[in-house]
């Protein structure tokens, strides 16, 4: 303790920055070390495209994520939220598949109905966050429950699926992809590259930085707080309905239980990748390093049997409290 | 305004009075309490809980029904304390949630003359149910395992994905591993699932880089059976494996009965077992015939020959 206290006071400021910035970068090569001494095949082009595309539905919700924690708030519907698009859009596509006979024009409108159902709930969560005044965390935990519900209502019970024609013509949007990538992993990047420059480059990621670090401030300073803040659970939403168009072609089915727990492993991958969960400061390609961390360790419990698997959420859970130690040191002064 | 209160009141009062009385001696409330439907066998449980009570209420109009579902064990107990205090239940249907935190309330429901009826899930003391229905789990493994034994060489590799960490999936994979004994096939791997898709899903991705010989997979449930697939056909693996799910779901019959072998057999755990613990239930409180013990029903084999009669179009699992 005394030793860190010593080298925060006469060490460099940027040396100090530097630590926090490179604590998750260690975690995940330290994590991709351990997964190379344990299986040869770890490294194979299978096991990297496996554990990047599952990734990826978690992955780009939690760079919606990021810019809604950055900007002070936080979402807890956003697993149901995904559950529910999921099935509506199974569900119209099953309805438009025995009008129109199943082609393309009813893949086109079904993810039309994905990300216009992600914007329009996105959309609710922030518009009465923001003008009917209710505390993120109570109203998206209301909406969470009302998502799950009105999936199990759509599924009755049980569980949606697409037709079977339908599937397999969709199914390239999961595991298809531009030479040898899959399209889940080239989307995730591409997303993720965009939100990174959003982030640092654009009036938007600077303004929810500021409303995220000081309301009242950001006000005098003529920042729309009100409108900023609604646009990032706009573009969360609409991130979740993205997500929804990649997750829905693997299995071509969404149940009561799709996208369980999403919201906190989304939470969480934010919070590892450095960005503060009081607001202020967020980081994109953090996010993705958090997001990297999570499924690594998922993995590697799968590819040996040296832990046992009930113990997995332990381990994360040690990983989430250590990225939130590392992160007292910053202040919210940036 | 104000004297008209009391008058509403008296009215209100003997309207009730008159109610209970005008109400035939003989009617009788039947309270069934179950899991809510938050996965496919729990939403076939509640398919067929529902059908079951049109059928029967419609078939005993002095009978009444009240259904509730749960999604945690301590609302199931708020649910059965509401039950007794508000609709006075002549009789208890109940698939408990936990075994351990509902025996004591079942206790004292039963304590109190209501005959009661358990299903599926035992409760953690023994003889407070008049009747209990339930499916075999110990059998559920043994005959996927038996299966397994008779069918592979020995030195065949086989993966086992479990369910969510219970008594159940205990007792299940008790049975598979039993009747696998002597057979010579050799378990490479058994990790959690917990009876979902996408953790099957990544499970059996990690499992197929892990392992460059998998001869089967027992998936343990059908919703598990889905992911696995999904991934042994995204690795382009499949006809190296079978696949050996359960509790019979209507897309795995249909493989079953169409003969692919990739699907080659399935274990039946059916969640229609709730109607058949109803159904004995109001007809120990109507015909007066003997109906307490236990009525354990046999996990069987769905094989291309009998998938016909195992196969429910309705149903939405």
């Amino acid at each position: 303790m005394s030793t860190a206290t010593h080298a925060q006071t006469s060490a460099p400021r940027r040396r100090r920055v530097n630590l926090t910035v490179i604590a998750p970068l260690v975690a995940l090569l330290v994590l991709i070390g351990i997964g190379m001494a344990l299986n040869p095949n770890f490294l194979s082009y299978a096991n990297i495209t496996n554990v990047l595309a599952r990734s990826a539905f978690i992955g780009i919700i939690a760079i919606g994520m990021t810019f809604v924690i950055t900007a002070g708030g936080l979402d807890l519907s956003v697993g149901s939220m995904a559950a529910f698009v999921a099935g509506l859009m199974i569900l119209v596509m099953n309805l438009l598949t025995d009008s129109m006979g199943p082609g393309l024009p009813v893949i086109a409108l079904g993810i039309a109905v994905a990300l216009l159902a992600g914007l329009a709930a996105g959309f609710i969560n922030g518009i009465l966050i923001t003008r009917a005044g209710i505390e993120a965390f109570i109203l998206t935990l209301g909406t969470m429950g009302i998502y799950r519900s009105l999936v199990t209502w759509l599924a009755d019970g049980g569980t949606l699926s697409l037709g079977y024609e339908m599937r397999e013509m969709y199914r390239p949007v999961y595991y298809g992809g531009i030479l040898g990538i899959a399209w889940p992993i080239i989307v995730f990047a591409l997303l993720a590259i965009l939100g990174e420059i959003a982030m640092r480059h654009t009036a938007f990621g600077r303004h929810c930085a500021a409303i995220g670090s000081n309301e009242k401030v950001a006000r005098y300073s003529s920042v729309a707080v009100l409108r900023v803040r609604l646009a990032t659970y706009v573009l969360l939403g609409v991130l979740v309905g993205i997500a929804v168009v990649m997750y829905v072609p693997r299995l071509g089915s969404a149940s009561a239980t799709t996208g369980l727990l999403w919201e906190l492993e989304a939470i969480a991958a934010v919070i590892i990748g450095g960005t503060l969960l009081k607001g202020g400061f967020g980081r994109v390609w953090g996010t993705v390093v958090g997001v990297l961390i999570l499924s690594l360790i998922g993995n590697l419990l799968n590819l040996t049997d040296f832990v046992s698997p009930y113990l997995n959420g332990a381990i994360q859970g040690v990983v989430i409290i250590l990225a939130v130690v590392l992160q007292r040191n910053t202040g919210a002064a940036r | 305004m104000k004297a008209t209160l009391p008058i509403k009141a008296t009215l209100v009062a003997t309207t009730a009075l008159l109610g209970l009385t005008a109400v035939p001696a003989l009617s009788q409330t039947v309270g069934i309490s179950i899991p809510a439907a938050t996965h496919g066998w729990a939403g076939a449980l509640n398919f067929h809980a529902e059908r079951t009570v049109a059928r029967l209420a419609e078939a005993n109009p002095d009978m009444e029904f009240v259904l509730t579902t749960t999604s945690d064990p301590g609302q199931q107990v708020s649910d059965l304390e509401d039950m007794v205090a508000t609709r006075g239940i002549d009789a208890l249907v109940v698939l408990p949630f936990e075994s351990e935190p509902l025996t004591g309330p079942i206790a004292r429901i039963a304590d109190s003359g209501v005959w009661v009826t358990v299903v599926d899930r035992g409760l953690a003391q023994e003889g407070i149910e008049d009747l209990y229905v339930a499916g075999d789990n110990d059998s559920f493994g043994r005959t996927a395992g038996q299966y397994f034994a008779q069918t592979l060489d020995e030195g065949a590799q086989v993966v086992v994905m479990r369910g969510i960490a219970s008594t159940v999936d205990n007792e299940r994979v008790a049975g598979f591993e039993a009747a696998l004994e002597g057979s010579g096939v050799e378990v490479a791997a058994m990790d959690h699932g917990n009876w979902n898709r996408d953790t099957a899903f990544n499970l059996m991705q990690d499992w197929l880089s892990r392992f460059p010989e998998i001869d089967a997979v027992w998936a343990a449930d059908d919703d598990m059976a889905v992911g696995a697939l999904a991934a042994i056909d995204q690795a382009g693996r499949t006809g190296e494996m079978f696949v050996v799910g359960g509790a019979g779901m209507k897309e795995m019959v249909d493989r079953i009965r169409n003969s692919d072998p990739t699907v080659p057999v399935n274990v039946t755990y059916p969640p229609s077992m709730i109607s058949t613990a109803i159904e004995m239930t109001v007809l120990g409180l109507t015909a007066g015939a003997p109906m307490s013990g236990d009525f354990i029903i046999a996990s069987e084999l769905i094989t291309p020959d009998n998938a016909e009669n195992f196969y429910f179009e309705d149903s939405p699992y």
